[in-house]
């Protein structure tokens, strides 16, 4: 098995995939020639045509509507908005027509596809280009949600992605795309796009994250464990809908939940976790519920971000008060 | 009674004025026979492009983040600048360093925004002007309300609004001019035509022969110019603004010019164009025609190009001093902009930024 970064995974998703379905293409600004601003998509068009992999002129409304329009004619569209920033454009056709065409047709009209694109900051990166928007997305009934956070999972991810009936919208945390590499067998093997993973086993408190923030997170449960405290964590993935099993299993197995995410606070995922949560094991909590999140501001430029990214040090003082009480 | 067989016609008019050798080519556009504004515009020209290859450096070595070099297309922003009035107000996308510099805009203001500091959006000298656009697009229907604005009160000021090549794919382009040409609003879009939207060929953007054409559908008048002949931008915007001032409504213009530079210091250009068309490119790039003009008119010289030089590589490293020496925002300015006033609510997330701010020293 070779060692590769999770952008590397992706683009080999991309490639499995393709090779073994053909109605599979790929869509997006700079997908083609130059292989996606990131580079996810290098080398597909030269391997399957330009036919099978084009360049979008640039807007994002067409993209996702023209994703729409393929995977309601049998096309699989793996399309890329370039950065989560720029996803507004798109919105209508995403909130008024992908979430909602199976569900207006009666079933008659499906649009099976995957809409992928870059989540979250930390690359010192311009302006717009470092959002986490999930939530705007997550609350359109009709849409999945999968936010992977490793190159093993972004590659079985992405294929269970393509392979879903469903409209699933793919988010890839910028930071993550270079960040580890890991060993990942190209055979096709998709993971459960419904499921959350738990990263680390745990009894004193459970902290459930996604994305870029589990590096932190990880971090934190290690800086920790030398103090004897023991942390669950888990990895949501699909952010829509959520495994809520799993999160429910370890809360009442430890008592305590911590929330980590990067996007803000206010109508965040991390809110409806920790009312599902009240609303199923509340007479199992040991201590209230917290969350350690982006703050309710816009993403600010680059200068700032790091103190807009929850860091490391705030995820430790969030796990010692979710102890404390 | 004669069967009707055509429904429209329409033609795009060409011009250009100042051949890349320097000679003028029949028009006789009115800054030609400005010394004074030759001279200006060939120094913010200059200005631009001595800026433009210090940011990158900047970039490289990592004192600044992500930036998109204006490199080949100073005629247009700087032309662009020269026709407009201060009390106008100017709409960009992310690239018009030229245009901001003529509006008063300081290099240190450029730096800190691609420093990732809010604070190089603080224009002192052109207060109403927007802020760079980075979305591609969006700023369109914003500038057709700022001009309807003027039209509400009757002013005789205009919006001069900047997309690119790519841009006029985006639906907002197309609504904002469709209103624009409804209202005869006091808009001018100018249309930065550098060929390349990252690595995709305008021919691969869209089949219309010019991009002015897409003005033709929404009613209004269009023309195509040489992006990199500073005289005929110049020309030709100050007629649209001027148009636009009597009440009679946009104009379109679309300036064809070549991205030299790649799309930002995160690209690379040799992946998708080949350096012959490049070359072809830096044969007829903007700076060089405009010095040969004036020193056919004998208004330049070997001495004043010396210390145009010399003084914008002063102002530029002064400019990087000063931004090199700002030290970074406290935390609060997340905050601090939000609304008029932070809602109590929020407090409590600025205490805690504040807290761990500290404590990271």
């Amino acid at each position: 098995m070779a060692k590769m970064t999770m952008v590397e995974a992706i683009n080999m998703a991309h490639a499995w995939e393709m090779e073994h379905d053909q109605s599979v293409v790929v869509l997006g600004e700079d997908v083609g020639i130059n292989g996606g601003v990131f580079r996810a998509t290098v080398g597909l068009q030269q391997r399957f045509g330009s036919a099978r992999v084009q360049d979008t002129p640039l807007a994002e409304g067409l993209i996702a509507g023209t994703a729409i329009g393929l995977a309601a004619q049998g096309i699989k569209p793996v399309a890329e908005i370039q950065f989560m920033g720029f996803i507004y454009p798109a919105l209508d056709q995403i909130a008024s027509h992908m979430a909602r065409l199976r569900n207006r047709t009666r079933g008659r009209l499906t649009c099976p596809l995957v809409l992928r694109m870059p989540h979250g900051g930390g690359i010192h990166a311009p302006e717009h280009h470092s959002e986490s928007l999930e939530a705007l997305l997550c609350h359109h009934p009709g849409l999945r949600v999968v936010c992977p956070s490793s190159p093993a999972r972004a590659y079985g991810l992405l294929l269970a992605a393509i392979r879903d009936p469903d409209p699933v919208i793919f988010l890839e945390p910028v930071r993550l795309y270079r960040f580890m590499r890991q060993e990942v067998a190209d055979d096709g093997q998709a993971l459960p796009i419904d499921s959350c993973f738990v990263l680390r086993e745990g009894s004193d408190l459970t902290i459930v994250t996604w994305g870029a923030m589990t590096v932190e997170t990880l971090k934190a449960a290690e800086q920790l464990s030398g103090e004897g405290i023991s942390c669950e964590i888990i990895d949501v993935a699909s952010l829509a809908p959520i495994d809520f099993d799993t999160i429910l299993d370890s809360v009442v197995k430890t008592g305590r939940l911590l929330i980590v995410h990067e996007a803000a606070r206010t109508c965040a995922v991390g809110a409806e976790i920790a009312a599902t949560v009240s609303e199923h094991a509340l007479y199992d909590l040991l201590a209230p519920i917290r969350r350690v999140t982006g703050y309710d501001t816009i993403m600010p430029l680059y200068r700032l971000e790091y103190d807009y990214i929850p860091s490391l040090a705030r995820i430790v003082d969030g796990i010692r008060a979710t102890l404390a009480e | 009674m004669s069967e009707r067989t055509t429904a429209a016609r329409f033609e795009i008019a060409y011009r250009a004025c100042l051949s890349p050798e320097g000679h003028l080519l029949g028009e006789n556009p009115r800054a030609s026979a400005d010394p004074a504004l030759l001279q200006r515009m060939y120094r913010m020209m200059v200005r631009a492009r001595i800026f433009d290859a210090k940011a990158v450096n900047l970039q490289r070595t990592g004192k600044l983040g992500t930036y998109p070099s204006c490199l080949g297309q100073e005629a247009t922003h700087v032309g662009v600048g020269a026709a407009m009035r201060a009390e106008d107000v100017l709409f960009t996308v992310y690239r018009e360093i030229g245009t901001k510099f003529w509006r008063g805009v300081d290099m240190y203001r450029v730096l800190l925004y691609w420093g990732g500091d809010e604070r190089g959006t603080l224009y002192e000298h052109s207060p109403q002007d927007f802020p760079f656009c980075v979305p591609i697009g969006s700023q369109m229907p914003q500038a057709a309300g700022a001009a309807m604005a003027m039209k509400i009160r009757g002013e005789q000021r205009c919006v001069l609004a900047f997309i690119g090549d790519g841009g006029t794919s985006q639906g907002a382009f197309y609504e904002a001019i469709n209103f624009a040409g409804a209202r005869e609003l006091p808009l001018v879009c100018v249309i930065v035509n550098n060929r390349w939207a990252i690595s995709v060929p305008v021919e691969r953007q869209t089949a219309a022969q010019t991009l002015a054409q897409k003005a033709v559908a929404a009613g209004i008048p269009a023309v195509q110019v040489d992006g990199n002949d500073a005289l005929i931008v110049h020309q030709v915007t100050s007629e649209a603004l001027e148009r636009a001032r009597r009440g009679e409504g946009p104009t379109v213009i679309e300036a064809l010019t070549y991205r030299l530079a790649d799309h930002t210091t995160s690209d690379d250009a040799t992946r998708y164009r080949s350096a012959e068309q490049v070359q072809a490119a830096w044969a007829v790039e903007p700076l060089l025609r405009l010095r040969r003009f004036m020193e056919q008119r004998g208004v330049w010289d070997e001495q004043a190009e010396q210390a145009l030089k010399r003084e914008c590589a002063e102002e530029v490293e002064a400019a990087v001093r000063q931004y090199l020496a700002t030290p970074r925002q406290s935390t609060d300015a997340m905050f601090d902009y939000l609304l008029a006033e932070l809602p109590p609510a929020l407090h409590s997330q600025r205490d805690e930024a504040r807290r761990y701010a500290a404590q990271r020293g």
